[in-house]
């Protein structure tokens, strides 16, 4: 199957993971929502919702519904194009990064090997660097769209936001590069899996303390989460930068939102804790397919148990004042993950003896 | 045609298109936008030329950084149909002149460059792009030079801060 040069057999099998992984994030991305009632009511002392299907796991089915079915609304001062394109570059930049991200290692179905991976670049890190630097524009685009003040003083705000905590993010993973010596996120999970005490000693946050705390601070900042949600600071804004919104072009933002969680989980789980590395378990002396399938759960469950620690700091946090969050992000964070830079190079200098 | 050619003249006709419009569209909100797209079509020339590491580096410092910078202040500045400033007749008419000559030098430029006549990008080759070789080639052969730039760069945040802090 050779046509134009290209493997179509090779294209096939990659668009098929694509629609697994998008699909699977919008899924999970649907349950967040439930999942974040939930934890909220049980830490308020509430139910949560109990109502629809069985404890009211048809919440957001029911919730997805209603926004579909409610008006769409286009004011008539907004520049109509950028409108509907701010809500679209949302959620294409949301689901851009899961291209890099290694969900398994590789199955075997019907004697080929299909890698669990959509493409294991080079440079995948930068990648995803590059494609949340994009992420400003959905916010960016739509809030001033809206032409609506509040709106497009929302959109500042997170796009300042943004720029100020991508630098810290940039910095506090150059010490972690520096220790694996790539940015492809595979081989970054490979050199974790190696570590003694079943697996457990070899991954990154051991050796990289203060960059995961600093790189997790910035990504609930990326993620635009309490206690970083400034730009939808409803008691501040209105409503934020999807005030003029409705229908599903709001549940598109909302919905982009848990996407990037889960998203950042994703590569949270990926750089510092051993990606889809199962503890205790030696991969190699079992069939391949099994070994992935242990894999992908083990770094499901990863990636869930963080889900829920960005949950639980929103609705313990009070959110923070716009100068608060400039002075943690510029004269904290950036400074912070300078030092952890200079004593890992120190460190990995004085190893190699000079 | 070959896969790689396609996606050449796609990219060339995507780059050379955006960049009319960001000349041509009369709102500024529209003309970064297009400048954005710009940046897109070159940075898949260099994926193309296999320099992965200026694609992405492109992407992210232009169409990441400098344009969300742009678009803050365009944003901001209340640009009006009334509030524009009408031009006159003898301005357009410079304007026409002094761009017209810059593209006359381009052109003679490009033309009397004898060792780029005739000749194509080898595409999907050389290995100079990729991240290892780069950082090599900046770290040894041009240490020097690149020090004095990260010099120039501190000194420019430098004066942004003192500038900034005198109002």
């Amino acid at each position: 199957m050779i046509l134009l040069t290209l493997d179509w057999a090779f294209i096939i099998e990659k668009l098929i993971l694509i629609a697994i992984v998008v699909s699977a994030s919008l899924v999970i991305a649907m349950y967040a929502t439930y999942a974040e009632r939930k934890v909220a009511a049980v830490m308020q002392d509430r139910r949560g919702p109990n109502r629809a299907g069985p404890f009211g796991l048809l919440q957001p089915l029911a919730d997805g519904m209603k926004l579909f079915f409610k008006e769409e609304i286009i004011p008539n001062s907004s520049n109509k194009f950028l409108f509907i394109m701010g809500p679209a570059l949302a959620m294409l930049t949301a689901m851009m990064t899961s291209a890099v991200v290694p969900w398994g290692n590789k199955l075997e179905i019907f004697g080929t090997t299909v890698s669990l991976q959509i493409a294991d670049i080079n440079i995948g890190i930068l990648y995803v660097f590059g494609v949340v630097s994009l992420g400003v524009y959905g916010i960016m685009i739509g809030g001033w769209a809206s032409n609506n003040k509040f709106s497009l003083l929302a959109a500042l705000r997170g796009a300042s936001q943004v720029i100020s905590y991508e630098l810290a993010m940039g910095l506090s993973l150059i010490a972690l590069l520096m220790m694996t010596g790539s940015l492809s996120l595979k081989t970054i999970v490979e050199e974790q899996m190696k570590g003694g005490w079943g697996g457990i000693l070899g991954w990154n946050i051991w050796y990289q303390p203060l960059g995961f705390l600093i790189f997790f601070v910035c990504a609930m900042a990326e993620c635009n989460r309490a206690p970083f949600d400034l730009p939808e600071a409803e008691s501040e804004l209105n409503m934020g930068y999807h005030q003029e919104y409705s229908s599903m072009k709001l549940g598109f933002y909302l919905f982009s939102e848990y996407i990037n969680m889960f998203i950042s989980c994703a590569i949270i789980t990926t750089l510092f804790f051993g990606g889809y590395d199962m503890p205790f378990i030696d991969e190699s002396s079992m069939s391949v397919n099994m070994a992935a399938l242990i894999g992908i759960v083990a770094f499901m469950a990863k990636i869930f148990f963080f889900i829920f620690v960005f949950m639980w700091i929103r609705w313990t946090l009070p959110r923070f004042r716009y100068d608060q969050l400039m002075n943690l992000g510029w004269k904290g964070l950036i400074p912070l993950a300078l030092a952890n830079m200079l004593i890992t190079g120190a460190v990995i200098l004085a190893r190699q003896g000079f | 045609m070959s896969t790689s050619e396609i996606l050449f003249w796609f990219l060339s006709v995507l780059a050379l298109f955006s960049a009319i419009m960001v000349l041509v569209s009369k709102n500024p909100i529209h003309s970064v936008l297009w400048l954005i797209v710009v940046f897109f079509a070159i940075s898949g020339h260099y994926l193309l030329l296999n320099a992965q590491f200026l694609a992405i580096v492109n992407i992210i410092v232009y169409a990441g950084a400098i344009m969300v910078l742009f678009l803050f202040v365009i944003m901001l500045m209340n640009l009006n149909k009334e509030t524009e400033p009408s031009r006159n007749i003898w301005m357009k008419f410079s304007g026409v002149i002094s761009g017209g000559l810059l593209l006359w030098i381009f052109v003679s430029a490009t033309r009397s460059a004898g060792e780029i006549v005739g000749k194509t990008a080898m595409i999907k080759e050389g290995s100079i792009g990729l991240i290892e070789n780069l950082g090599k080639v900046l770290f040894t052969q041009y240490a020097l030079p690149f020090e004095i730039s990260s010099v120039l760069f501190l000194s420019a945040m430098v004066g942004a801060v003192v500038i900034g802090k005198k109002q």
